[in-house]
């Protein structure tokens, strides 16, 4: 497994711009605050349920970089906020989302963090465990099937995936196919409450790519850097007609897996505090602080603006509508023929 | 409706090839994926020569896994294409229920419109073959429960052009079931050229006044053989052929029982939770007061599924014989 770089002395920029590098640490930043608000909203009673992704900021500020916007189809699992700001998705659409507004573009019927917006070329999922990998795959099938050089899938999910039925037959067919996909595993250890130890009798996500004749690939997805890197590449490579590529970046997962769990029942506060040692957005702003790209005050910059858009975003989304309730009975099929039968 | 001027004689397998070539040759996003469509020309034949004619890229040999064949075709069908996606038996859908319940039914619904799934999944299903038990079931009441599906059942070679290339052609996903003992066994004219019928309307094979008989599939052909017998005995029924599960065509079925005041329905499929449930149902909610007997079905037993001893099939499936006879009870109750 690649290993972080990014201590001080051997800072490895992967050919990143200094906008670029900032624009990761950015993108961490107004992740975790999303998050939290996600929470805080949670605990005031506001919104009935939340997602965190606290602990997988730099894998996914790292992979959206590598992200070609307007080019690649993203297929995000649940915790995928940092992916899908990274692409752009709007602010105020995931605050939309969590109150559950009509104005949602979902109109209020998906659970937070179910991002999806064709637009951008982000798949809409369910919460249906790998259910989304075969239509990763399908996405990667049409982009070949119409001869668009250039493009590629990126699909992400836990390592819990792993162990879906949907999760091999993804990898197999896409395999078999040379389709040009990256399989991106972001393994924080953690099913809600089941380790990986019961998930597999692997060491590595990683390590399954040899059943299915492809690359492999494992890193610490606490380093953003890294992981732009492999992403980068594996992207290249599909989008260069070289087939799928399964990566994994090692994170955490800090939080309990949503507003509704409780992880005390499973793991241990001292088991937590050991992994908020290692927390990717503290490493990476004394990394870019060290080599002299941000300085402290542009850091206390940055924090203003993230929680000034985030307050707006609130502010905004909370100050909307519901749906209205004959909402409930429009876009069950596409031709409007069919009144619901109630 | 659009009639062509002429029309063919063929079987119910070779309307669906014709339909199916027609499709790949009039729309370049239109693919066929499953388990041995290829090369093999798929286990009935109905594929044979596709791959040479259309290429690898169109017509797909999947790996032999249900539950991505439907998965990936989602997914293709969400980025813009027309796949087609084939299970090659019924009773083989099982392991992709996820993928069409869980994904398939909901993209347009949980997207907001912002996503579509336009995808064709065809299965042979149902008996009488010497099938077993897991070349035999049908599997329309497992799927007819989730709003978001169409489910088409169509029994003759005009229907299923009609009937497939109107689901072909449809915004939304679509589980298309070919009853595969009338593959060779019914024959009928078949409209030349792009020929469509609407989904979700039935079919009143046979006028008549005394019984109204609501059917699909093989047994829509003995119940029209069974009410045609019945003329001798001066026995009026008409018979629809419900053709489409779901969306279901009420108002055929509503219409027809105001006037006989008597309600047969004949499936398949077991009686517990089957389609003649929702149909006696949505009849007694609207025409109870319009019926002059109570509501019957005749329908495969509440077992598992049909065996491989051909006493066992026999006693699973309905004969014309008994549904002459629960058509002539019915008329004289």
């Amino acid at each position: 497994m690649r290993t972080s770089a990014t201590a001080a002395t051997h800072f490895e920029r992967f050919g990143l711009s200094d906008e670029q590098l900032v624009a990761i640490l950015r993108n961490m930043l107004l992740q975790r605050t999303v998050d939290n608000r996600g929470f805080q909203l949670n605990r005031q009673g506001k919104v009935p349920f939340a997602l965190g992704s606290e602990g997988h900021e730099a894998v996914q500020a790292g992979a959206a970089m590598a992200f070609a916007r307007g080019r690649d189809i993203l297929v995000p699992y649940y915790r995928d906020l940092g992916l899908v700001l990274g692409v752009h998705y709007p602010v105020i659409d995931l605050l939309l989302s969590m109150f559950a507004r009509g104005a949602d573009r979902a109109g209020g019927r998906q659970f937070p963090n179910h991002f999806g917006n064709r637009e951008l070329g982000i798949m809409n999922i369910s919460s249906i465990i790998a259910a989304h990998l075969p239509h990763a795959v399908g996405a990667a099938y049409a982009i070949r099937f119409r001869g668009e050089s250039g493009r590629a899938v990126l699909a992400s999910f836990g390592e819990g995936a792993t162990s879906e039925g949907e999760w091999h037959e993804s990898v197999n067919f896409a395999s078999v196919h040379g389709l040009p996909i990256v399989f991106l595993c972001e393994n924080n250890e953690f099913a809600i409450s089941v380790p990986q130890s019961k998930q597999m009798h692997v060491k590595d996500v990683a390590q399954k790519a040899a059943g299915y004749g492809i690359p492999g690939e494992a890193f610490d997805g606490m380093d953003p850097l890294l992981t732009y890197d492999a992403v980068h590449r594996a992207l290249e490579r599909a989008r260069s007609g070289g087939g799928p590529t399964l990566l994994e970046a090692k994170c955490a997962r800090f939080l309990s897996h949503s507003t509704d769990d409780d992880d005390r029942t499973y793991r241990s506060r001292e088991a937590v505090k050991e992994l908020r040692k290692r927390d990717p957005i503290a490493t990476y702003e004394a990394v870019l602080i060290a080599n002299g790209i941000v300085s402290e005050a542009d850091i206390a910059e940055l924090q203003r603006e993230v929680l000034a858009i985030t307050n707006d975003a609130t502010d905004r989304a909370e100050a909307l509508p519901l749906p209205e309730p004959h909402e409930l009975y429009k876009n069950v099929y596409g031709d409007g023929d069919f009144e619901p039968w109630r | 409706m659009a009639i062509a001027a002429s029309t063919r004689e063929m079987n119910n397998v070779e309307a669906v090839r014709e339909t199916l070539h027609e499709a790949l040759v009039r729309d370049d996003r239109v693919l066929i994926m499953g388990e041995d469509v290829g090369a093999r020309g798929n286990v009935f034949l109905i594929t044979k020569g596709f791959l040479e004619e259309f290429g690898p890229q169109r017509i797909i040999d999947t790996p032999l896994a249900e539950a991505s064949i439907v998965g990936v075709a989602i997914g293709m069908a969400m980025e813009g294409l027309r796949p087609i996606a084939e299970i090659q038996f019924a009773d083989f859908i099982y392991p992709a229920f996820n993928q069409i319940v869980g994904e398939a039914a909901k993209t347009r619904y949980r997207s907001n419109g912002d996503y579509t799934c336009p995808l064709v999944i065809r299965t042979p299903y149902g008996g009488g073959v010497r099938g077993a038990l897991s070349h035999s079931v049908s599997v329309e009441a497992l799927f007819y429960h989730v709003p978001g599906l169409k489910i088409l059942a169509p029994s003759t070679p005009a229907d299923i052009k009609g009937l497939l290339t109107a689901a072909i052609e449809d915004p939304d996903p679509v589980l298309f079931l070919e009853h595969k003992k009338t593959y060779r066994l019914v024959k009928g004219p078949v409209p030349d050229g792009h020929f469509v019928l609407p989904i979700g309307k039935a079919d009143v094979k046979k006028e008549g006044s005394q019984l109204t008989v609501v059917s699909y599939g093989l047994y829509a052909h003995q119940a029209l053989d069974a009410a045609r017998q019945l003329e001798s005995e001066e026995v009026s029924v008409e018979v629809i052929d419900l053709r489409s599960i779901r969306p279901m065509d009420r108002e055929t079925i509503l219409d027809s029982v105001r006037k006989t005041r008597k309600l047969l329905v004949i499936h398949e499929d077991n009686k517990f939770g089957g389609v003649g449930a929702e149909i006696a149902a949505m009849v007694a909610e609207e025409a109870l007061f319009d019926l002059d007997a109570p509501i019957k079905r005749l329908c495969g037993p509440d077992v598992p599924a049909m065996g491989y001893a051909i006493t066992l099939e026999e006693e699973f499936m309905i004969s014309t014989e008994r549904m002459r006879e629960a058509m002539r009870d019915l008329v004289n109750f």
